[in-house]
C-alpha cells in the first residue's frame, strides 16, 4: 500500500489520508485469548462507502475484530485506523465520539429488555445528542419506517418475533446516521422472508445512507450477494481476500471449500482416527 | 522400605490435596479481585442528575416489589416468636418480658438477618438474573458500543438501590414483627399493654440495640448486594452459566450474611 | 410500567421506610426529645460493683434520675470509681447523699438507688457521694451466713 503522507499517526509512523479510499486500515494486527492467538499479524482495508464481508468458519473470532475495531478490546500488537485515527490509542471522550458515527447490529439483536421498541431506537439519540423530543420523537418514527416496523413502536422486545427484533436493532443501529455500521451475523437462524427483508435493508441503506458497511457472517449465499468485498478469516490469519467472484472461482483449497461448502477439504471431515479396518477387525478389543 | 514408601504416597497426597485447595483459594482470590473491580469501576463517583431516574427505578424493582415477603414473613415471625416467648416467660410469671425479649431479639439479631437472607433470596437472585441475561443476550456489549457505560448505567444503580433499600427493609421488618407479636402477645394471650410496652421502652435503647442492628443491616446490604450484582456480571453467558450464577448469589450471600453476623454480635455485644 | 408509577411506589416505600425508623426510636426503644438534657456528674466510690455496667439507671425512690457514666478502679485502695451523670442542673441532690447498689428483681440488673440526705449543702459537679454501701454479692451472703451457722 502507498500512502500519500499528509498527516503522521501518533504511533507506526505509518502516514494515512483522512478522506481517502479506505475508511479502515487493520495493519498486523495480533490478538491473543489466552494460549489462542486469534489473530495472527493479520492486514485489512475497508473501502468506504461499501459492503465488505468477513467470513471463515464458527470461532475464527469475527466478532472479536468487530469488538476490536470499535474499540471493546485491545489488541495486542498492530493498531486499527478509522478515518485517519487509530483507536487503540484514543481517550474515553475520543472513543465516546468516534462511537456516535458507529452502528453495530448485534446477533442476539441486544435490545434493551426493559425498554419499549420506540426508547430502543431513541436509546443513542438520548445518549449522543440533546434533540428536543419532537424531534425524537420524529427521528425514531423515520427509522422504524425504514424497516417497516413503524406500528410496532410501542411493543416491547419480548413481544417482537426473531426477524422483528433484528430489524429494530438495525434501526436502531442507523438512529445516528453513522458513517460506519457493523452487521455482526445478521443471517444466522433467520426464515427466507426473514432474511431476505434483512438482506435488502442492508443493501438499501448502505446506498441510501452512502455508509460503510462491515458485515460478518458465515451464510455465503446471502453475503456473496450484496457484498462488495470478502475477507475470509481462518486459523489467525486471512486466506482470501477480493471480490465475491473472484473468491468463488478462485484455486485455495481452503477458500473453495468455505466457499461451495465442501464438507471434505482441507477442513477434514473424519474426527482424527485409525484406518476403520483396523478399528473393525479389532473388534472392539 | 515399605515405610519409606508410605511417607512418599502420604507426602505426595498431602500435597495435591494442598495444591487443589491452594488452586481454589487463587481462583477465590481473583473472584474477588474482579468483583472489587467492578465495584470500584461501578461505584466511583456519585450518581449524576439523570441517574438518579435509574437508581429510583431499581430501587422500585428491588426494595418496593420485595415488601410483600418481607411484611408477610415479620408478621408470622413476630407472632411466633411472641408465642414461644410467652410460653417461657409464664413459667416464672413474668409474661410483661415478652415485649422486651421480642424486641431485643428482633432489632439486633433477626431484623438485620432474616430479612438480608430473604432480600438475597428474591431480589438478590432477580439482581443476578438479570444481569447475566443483559450480558448472554448482549445487551451490556451493545451498551457499551453505543458509548455508555454499562457499568454506570446498569451496575451502578442497582448496587444503590440495594444499599437504600435493605436497611428501610430491616426497619420496616421490625415494625411489622413487633406488630405481629403486638397482636399474639397482647390481643390473644393477654398480656398487659402498660407491661409489655413499658418494659420494652425500658429495655431498648436506641444506640445499643437500634443504631446497632441497623448498622449490621448496612453491612449485610452491601454484601448481599455486591454478590448479587458480581455473580450476575461475572457469570459465563450460557444458560446454564446464569442459572448456577443465581444459585450461587443465595448461597454466598447467605453464608456471608451468617458469619458476618457471627463476627458482629462478637464485636458489639461480647464482653471481653 | 409508568414512570409515575413508579415513583410513587418508591416514595411510598420510603416514607414506610422512614415511618417504621421512627416507630423503633419512639415507641420500641423509648427515646425522648431530651437527649440534649443538661447533665452533670457525680463521683462514688464502692467496695464491690458486682454486676453493675455502663449505662445503668441511677435512681431515686424507683425514680430514673440518671446513668452511670464511667466505671474504674481504683488498684492504691481496691475501691471502684463510679462516675454518674445526673440529670438537670447540680443543685438537687444534698451533700449527705448515699449511694447503694440494688438489684432489679431478685435476678436482674443492678442499678444504683440514691437517697436524700438532710444537709443544706447540695452536690455540685464533680462532688463525690461519700455514704456507699456496696452491692450484695449472693456468694459473700451465703458465705457469712454459713460462717455465722458454724460459730452458732
Amino acid at each position: 500500500m502507498i500512502y500519500f503522507g499528509l498527516t503522521a499517526c501518533p504511533c507506526n509512523g505509518k502516514f494515512i489520508v483522512p478522506g481517502s479510499d479506505s475508511l479502515i486500515e487493520i495493519d498486523q494486527l495480533t490478538f491473543r485469548r489466552g494460549d489462542r492467538v486469534i489473530f495472527d499479524d493479520i492486514d485489512l482495508t475497508i473501502p468506504r462507502g461499501k459492503i465488505t464481508a468477513i467470513m471463515g468458519p464458527s470461532g475464527t473470532g469475527k466478532t472479536t475484530l468487530l469488538r476490536i475495531i470499535g474499540g471493546q478490546l485491545k489488541p495486542d500488537a498492530g493498531a486499527v485506523y478509522v478515518d485517519g485515527q487509530d483507536i487503540c490509542a484514543m481517550s474515553r471522550e475520543e472513543l465516546f465520539g468516534f462511537r456516535r458515527g458507529l452502528g453495530m447490529m448485534f446477533q442476539s439483536s441486544a435490545l434493551f429488555t426493559d425498554l419499549s421498541v420506540f426508547e430502543n431506537v431513541a436509546f443513542p439519540m438520548r445518549v449522543h445528542t440533546d434533540l428536543s423530543e419532537e424531534l425524537i420523537f420524529d427521528l425514531v418514527l423515520m427509522k422504524l419506517n425504514a424497516v417497516g416496523l413503524r406500528g410496532a413502536r410501542d411493543l416491547s422486545p419480548a413481544e417482537l418475533s426473531g426477524g422483528m427484533a433484528r430489524r429494530v436493532a438495525l434501526a436502531r443501529a442507523i438512529a445516528l446516521d453513522p458513517g460506519l455500521i457493523m452487521y455482526d451475523e445478521p443471517f444466522t437462524g433467520q426464515d427466507p422472508i426473514a432474511m431476505g427483508v434483512l438482506v435488502g435493508l442492508i443493501k438499501e441503506l448502505n446506498a441510501a445512507l452512502g455508509t460503510t458497511s462491515l458485515l460478518v457472517s458465515h451464510d455465503t449465499s446471502e453475503t456473496v450477494s450484496i457484498a462488495d468485498q470478502v475477507y475470509i478469516i481462518a486459523d489467525g490469519k486471512v486466506i482470501g481476500a477480493g471480490t465475491p467472484e473472484a473468491l468463488q472461482q478462485g484455486s485455495n483449497p481452503m477458500v473453495r471449500q468455505f466457499m461451495h461448502g465442501e464438507p471434505d477439504g482441507p477442513v477434514p471431515f473424519h474426527y482424527p482416527a485409525d484406518d476403520i479396518r483396523f478399528d473393525v477387525l479389532d473388534g472392539g478389543s | 522400605m515399605t515405610f519409606v514408601l508410605t511417607c512418599w504416597t502420604v507426602g505426595l497426597s498431602v500435597l495435591a490435596i494442598l495444591w487443589q485447595l491452594g488452586l481454589r483459594f487463587l481462583s477465590l482470590l481473583g473472584a474477588l479481585g474482579r468483583a472489587s473491580a467492578l465495584w470500584a469501576s461501578a461505584m466511583w463517583g456519585l450518581p449524576g442528575r439523570g441517574d438518579v431516574k435509574l437508581v429510583i427505578a431499581q430501587i422500585y424493582n428491588v426494595g418496593f416489589l420485595s415488601l410483600l415477603i418481607i411484611v408477610l414473613s415479620a408478621f408470622s415471625i413476630g407472632a411466633v416468636l411472641s408465642l414461644q416467648f410467652y410460653t417461657q416467660l409464664a413459667r416464672f410469671g413474668a409474661e410483661d418480658a415478652v415485649g422486651v425479649g421480642l424486641a431485643l431479639v428482633l432489632l439486633r439479631e433477626l431484623g438485620p438477618v432474616v430479612t438480608a437472607l430473604l432480600f438475597a433470596g428474591r431480589a438478590g437472585s432477580a439482581l443476578t438474573a438479570e444481569i447475566g441475561l443483559m450480558k448472554t443476550t448482549e445487551q451490556l456489549s451493545s451498551m457499551e458500543m453505543m458509548g455508555v457505560d454499562p457499568l454506570k448505567r446498569i451496575i451502578a444503580p442497582r448496587i444503590w438501590a440495594g444499599l437504600i433499600s435493605v436497611p428501610l427493609l430491616t426497619a420496616i421488618f421490625n415494625m411489622v414483627a413487633i406488630y405481629g407479636g403486638v397482636v399474639v402477645g397482647i390481643n390473644w394471650l393477654g398480656v398487659d399493654p402498660g407491661g409489655f410496652w413499658g418494659g420494652m421502652q425500658e429495655g431498648v435503647e436506641v444506640y445499643e440495640d437500634l443504631v446497632k442492628g441497623m448498622v449490621k443491616s448496612g453491612v449485610f446490604a452491601l454484601l448481599v448486594t455486591w454478590v448479587a450484582v458480581f455473580q450476575g456480571y461475572d457469570a459465563p453467558p450460557t444458560a446454564e452459566g446464569i442459572s448456577l450464577a443465581t444459585t450461587r448469589t443465595v448461597v454466598i450471600s447467605s453464608v456471608l450474611i451468617l458469619a458476618t453476623d457471627f463476627l458482629m454480635t462478637l464485636v458489639f455485644y461480647g464482653e471481653f | 410500567m409508568r414512570m409515575r408509577t413508579i415513583e410513587i411506589s418508591v416514595g411510598g416505600f420510603v416514607l414506610a421506610g422512614a415511618i417504621a425508623l421512627v416507630f423503633l426510636a419512639v415507641q420500641v426503644s423509648g427515646a425522648r426529645s431530651t437527649g440534649t438534657q443538661n447533665s452533670y456528674d457525680v463521683v462514688a466510690r464502692f467496695d464491690d460493683v458486682a454486676g453493675l455496667r455502663e449505662r445503668a439507671k441511677v435512681s431515686m425512690a424507683g425514680v430514673t434520675i440518671g446513668r452511670v457514666k464511667s466505671i474504674a478502679v481504683d488498684l492504691e485502695w481496691g475501691d471502684a470509681i463510679v462516675t454518674m451523670a445526673i440529670d438537670g442542673e447540680p443543685g438537687n441532690l444534698t451533700s449527705d447523699t448515699s449511694a447503694r447498689i440494688l438489684t432489679e428483681g431478685i435476678l436482674g440488673a443492678r442499678y444504683i438507688g440514691l437517697s436524700p440526705g438532710a444537709e443544706e449543702e447540695k452536690l455540685q459537679n464533680g462532688d463525690e457521694i461519700t455514704e456507699t454501701q456496696g452491692a450484695l454479692v449472693l456468694e459473700n451472703l451465703i458465705g457469712d451466713f454459713l460462717t455465722n451457722l458454724g460459730k452458732s
